[in-house]
């Protein structure tokens, strides 16, 4: 057996050791905090709040909103030349957490910050302040070959705690009913929860998908199945037309949500901790221009109201007159656009 | 000699020389040699230290539970995390893992039956095919058949566990709901198929060896006696390989607890307490962490009580994993000394 | 009772397949099955994998990034990141593993008490779930580490710097996930290296450490080369680790500092499975990117398989 001379080894690791001391200080795509940096090729500093080169935001949050925010992204990028926008999911609820942790610059919600979470925040000397960027009508599918003609609130909820449990009770054929849900980290399943359920719990039997997509996905190949989620990714299956108290029922439409009718449209949020300043004000003020909000339509949901752009920082407030009535006015089922308007 | 002297001739270069060296006198090992050695027995701690510091961190986020009062009040008592409890809206006492809500929810027991369903059904599965094909291959199968079998159970090994757990979302769910037409697409049953493939390989290696190990003069002695072939294997070598059995049994057993992504994908999430309906969605421990992990804020109850599961976990998976090892040692010994 | 001469005495047991009664041919069978049934699922999982994802794979596949909604593009940066996140993971774990194998196999004493609990530390560390890793390195590395750095660093800021997830923390917690393979492989490579060269070196008057860094380690090399690309291998599949200490769906960037977030192959598998909008739409792409993360784990595993057996047959030989 020949014992082996290798400096190829050598090479090998001097040249490792080289690749990994180059990683470590070549300076990072993460905005450093302002001041001197500590070591060397830190990133180029910049005054606080000012947009450096190669300034970068990151948006963390909503699975709903994900595509949605990365549309958002890709076109202010291309208008924006040198920044960096990250987009990334997880749920409202862990973009929260990031904004929490000071992880994120925008957190991405399809609910609104609930009191425990802006409690939070307060305790860490910042108040969430928030802006919407789109509307969405929460739709609830069944595969195509369902051919149930709407359901009322009532029984929807009903499905939805378990009461209900086969099709045959609210008119459709003798099967079982079959529940696909949300992950509970989903600003949908808090959503979903606080206002078709009341505020009570799902059934232990739905089974919980970690996105909207493959909630759909397992709706339309499941012909007993009934989920929900952003009228964004409906395709594939069938959205059911959902009666109000005393209504008839109405259909997840562009013109029912905004006019109010259909009983659960949201409106979609971008939460900053304290006002938005340097990029993240351009962005959120970019967010709201007509050039952006088409952006929303291609991406499946619907475009602010004209006047009903809210939030801080002063952004959006071209009323453009609408033909409906504005939405907070008249919308019954979420208290969230007045609970929004009353500050957060 | 040839490579006596190339042996000298690496090690004569960096020498240094010896403080004195007439004979008798001994070598007198340099400071810098010592120190290396000693540097490579403080990082040899290093797996000690590693295996203790997972303990503390993970344990150290869950004890407040225990001792916190503020902790256990968010929780609604620690007696909530095991019992069942009628909540405000349910007519009766039920266990409820919703730790999303107005009133939270952490009640783990939904947690433990479906780590517990599908680890098992995985086993069931698992188990039976492992042993017969270490049974083939280490009885049956010639040398050559042999040396092409082992590396390709192995590359099973090697197929990474997401890649399992794709291929049972996509693949395995459609293809047992055709089979079966079961309720669910995604369930305990689908969860432990996939997790099957990913404890087949570990089990088959071990059990392959252990049958392999058993002393061929059993063999011999039994077959001389007149007993045909299945008998030789099954009331000879296979008691005699028991042990080696029982540590493969053990050791797949704690991987299967600790698999994630095969059943974070596959295994629909649903968190009932539901025990012997295999076609039932079942949501387990590992999944739990896995899905809720990036949405708690550090500190607050939820994320007490994930860090609780985990550390439940791994002081399970510790001791099927001592289990497994005592029993191999012991193995080890008893064929040494069988062969004295 | 004669029998006739073409049966075969039943209890003469030389050549038992010749007309073997029931009970062998049942087990015979049996255990075939169960090994034509686990070659069967490989052979499936692959072939479906490859049909549908080679017709996909181009050079832009492999050297483009995605789109931002995932659905078209390549999968550049994801291999780029695998390749970063396993560069360092190397670099942190591959000395330790190295060192611990060395002390196991030269300088522990017999039945030293030390060795055997460094063995149990290391045969239990090979057994903790995934997932708990995960959460050793989101609240060790990320929380403690990373958010210490800051104190010390960066007093005063609030946004953390180090405190987040990170290439760095991930592939330090895969790091200590592969360390047990890289011991184990390395101090067995050093038991295989004859004794009588460590014997001949010191006899010539080399020095311990001596004997050990160029007479054994060299010769172990082949086999500690096996654990390295088994390292390698699993830290291109594992996913569970790295879901919350740095692994992202998207990052419009390639990350270049060990305080970035990256791709990873296995995590887009994850992400294009469970949360891509069109799942119907993202098919090809998904199977493309299991085809490409199957043949890297495939090829890594083959060439530690052919390393090894290269290295016994030298050291048998």
């Amino acid at each position: 057996m020949r014992p082996h001379r290798t400096p190829l080894t050598a090479v090998l690791l001097a040249s490792l050791f080289g690749a990994a001391a180059l990683v470590a200080c070549s300076g990072g795509h993460r905005e450093g905090p302002p001041g001197p940096p500590a070591e060397p090729g830190a990133p180029p500093t910049a005054a606080p709040g000012e947009p450096t080169r190669g300034a970068s935001l990151s948006l963390k949050g909503s699975d709903t909103m994900v595509i949605l925010a990365q549309r958002f992204a890709d076109g202010y990028m291309r208008s924006h030349e040198g920044s960096v926008l990250e987009v990334s999911g997880g749920g409202s609820g862990t973009g929260f957490a990031a904004l929490l942790n000071g992880t994120t610059d925008i957190a991405n919600a399809s609910r609104p910050i609930n009191a425990r979470e802006t409690a939070a925040l307060r305790e860490r000397g910042t108040e969430a302040v928030e802006t919407r960027v789109a509307l969405d009508a929460l739709a609830v599918y069944v595969s195509e070959s369902n051919t149930i003609p709407s359901l009322t609130m009532a029984q929807l909820s009903g499905i939805f705690r378990g009461e209900i449990t086969n099709w045959s009770a609210v008119g459709g054929s003798d099967a079982p009913i079959i529940l696909y849900s949300r992950e509970n980290n989903s600003g949908t399943y808090a959503y979903f929860k606080e206002h078709v359920l009341d505020g009570a719990d799902f059934a232990a039997t739905a089974q919980t998908l970690p996105g909207t997509a493959a909630v759909i996905n397992a709706v339309s190949h499941d012909p007993n199945g009934i989920g929900y989620g952003g009228i964004g990714y409906a395709e594939g299956v069938r959205t059911v037309p959902l009666a109000a108290e005393g209504a008839a029922p109405v259909a997840p439409t562009m013109e029912n949500a905004v006019n109010g009718s259909y009983p659960i449209s949201r409106f979609l949020l971008m939460y900053t901790a304290g006002p938005p300043t340097g990029t993240a004000a351009d962005f959120l003020a970019w967010v709201l221009t007509p050039e952006a909000q088409a952006l929303v339509t291609e991406a499946g949901f619907f475009p602010l109201p004209g006047a009903a752009a809210g939030g801080a920082g002063g952004p959006g407030s071209e009323a453009a007159p609408s033909p409906g009535a504005s939405p907070e006015g008249t919308a019954p089922a979420p208290s969230a656009p007045a609970e929004l308007e009353a500050g957060s | 000699m040839g490579e006596a002297s190339e042996v000298v001739e690496r090690i004569s270069g960096r020498a240094s020389t010896p403080a004195r060296t007439p004979l008798g006198q001994g070598f007198r090992t340099p400071r810098s040699h010592l120190v290396a050695e000693n540097a490579i027995r403080v990082v040899a701690f290093a797996a000690i230290l590693a295996i203790v510091l997972i303990f503390a961190i993970i344990a150290r986020e869950a004890l407040p539970l225990f001792f916190d009062a503020e902790a256990q009040e968010e929780l609604g008592g620690l007696d909530a995390l095991l019992f069942a409890r009628a909540w405000p809206g349910y007519p009766e006492a039920r266990h409820i893992w919703q730790p999303v809500g107005d009133v939270p929810k952490f009640d783990v027991v939904p947690l433990l039956a479906g780590t517990v369903k599908v680890t098992l059904l995985a086993m069931l599965i698992a188990t039976p095919v492992a042993f017969l094909s270490a049974i083939y291959v280490s009885q049956y199968a010639g040398k050559r058949v042999r040396e092409l079998l082992k590396p390709a159970i192995e590359l099973l090994a090697s197929v990474p566990s997401v890649v399992l757990g794709f291929f049972s979302l996509v693949v395995l769910a459609s293809a047992v709901q055709a089979l079966f037409g079961t309720t669910y697409r995604l369930n305990a049953f689908v969860a432990a198929i996939g997790l099957s493939l990913a404890i087949v390989p570990l089990v088959f290696t071990i059990a392959e060896d252990a049958l392999r190990s058993v002393p061929r003069e059993l063999v011999n002695g039994a077959l001389a006696l007149g007993a045909r072939k299945h008998q030789v294997i099954l009331r000879v070598v296979l008691p005699a390989a028991m042990p080696g059995l029982a540590a493969a049994t053990v050791l797949g057993l704690g991987r299967a607890l600790g698999e994630t992504m095969i059943v974070l994908m596959a295994s629909g999430n649903a968190a009932v307490v539901e025990l012997f309906d295999p076609t039932s969605s079942a949501r387990t421990i590992t999944a739990t962490l896995a899905s809720e992990l990036g949405e708690v804020s550090p500190g607050d109850a939820h994320w007490r009580v994930l860090f609780l599961l985990g550390t439940v976990l791994f002081l399970f998976t510790f001791v099927l994993n001592r289990a497994g090892a005592v029993i191999i040692e012991r193995l080890g010994k008893r064929l040494r000394a069988e062969a004295t | 009772m004669s029998e006739p001469q073409t049966e075969p005495p039943k209890r003469s047991t030389l050549m038992p397949s010749a007309g073997a009664p029931v009970g062998d041919r049942l087990l015979h069978g049996a255990s075939l099955f169960a090994v034509m049934l686990v070659l069967l699922v490989l052979v499936a999982i692959v072939g479906l994998v490859l049909s549908e994802g080679v017709p996909v794979l181009s050079v832009e596949f492999l050297t483009e990034a995605p789109t931002s909604d995932l659905l078209g593009g390549g999968i550049f940066p994801a291999i780029y990141g695998t390749v970063l996140l396993t560069l360092l993971m190397t670099v942190c774990g591959v000395p330790v593993g190295i060192a611990t194998g060395v002390y196991l196999a030269e300088y522990a004493p017999k039945r030293s008490r030390i060795a055997g609990l460094v063995r149990a530390a290391v045969q239990n560390l090979a057994g903790v779930p995934s997932i708990v890793f995960g959460l050793f390195g989101l609240g060790f590395f990320v929380m403690m580490v990373g958010r210490g750095m800051d104190a010390a660093l960066y007093p005063g800021e609030t946004s953390p710097v180090w405190g987040q997830p990170a290439v760095l923390w991930s592939a330090l917690t895969l790091a200590i996930l592969t360390l047990p393979v890289v011991i184990v492989t390395t101090e067995e490579a050093l038991r295989q290296v004859p004794d009588e060269l460590r014997l001949a070196a010191l006899g010539l008057g080399a020095t311990r450490f001596q004997t050990t860094m160029k007479v054994a380690l060299p010769n172990a090399t082949p086999g500690i080369l096996t654990g390295v690309i088994l390292a390698i291998s699993r830290g291109a599949g594992e996913v569970a680790p790295i879901i919350f200490t740095g692994a992202a769906n998207f990052l419009p960037y390639l990350p270049t500092d060990a305080r970035d977030m990256f791709m990873h192959l296995g995590y887009h598998v994850f992400a294009l499975s469970t949360q891509s909008p069109n799942v119907d739409q993202a098919r090809p792409f998904l199977f493309a990117t299991v085809t490409v993360l199957l043949l890297l784990t495939f090829g890594l595993n083959l060439a530690a398989i052919v390393l090894r057996n290269r290295a016994r047959a030298r050291s048998g030989a």
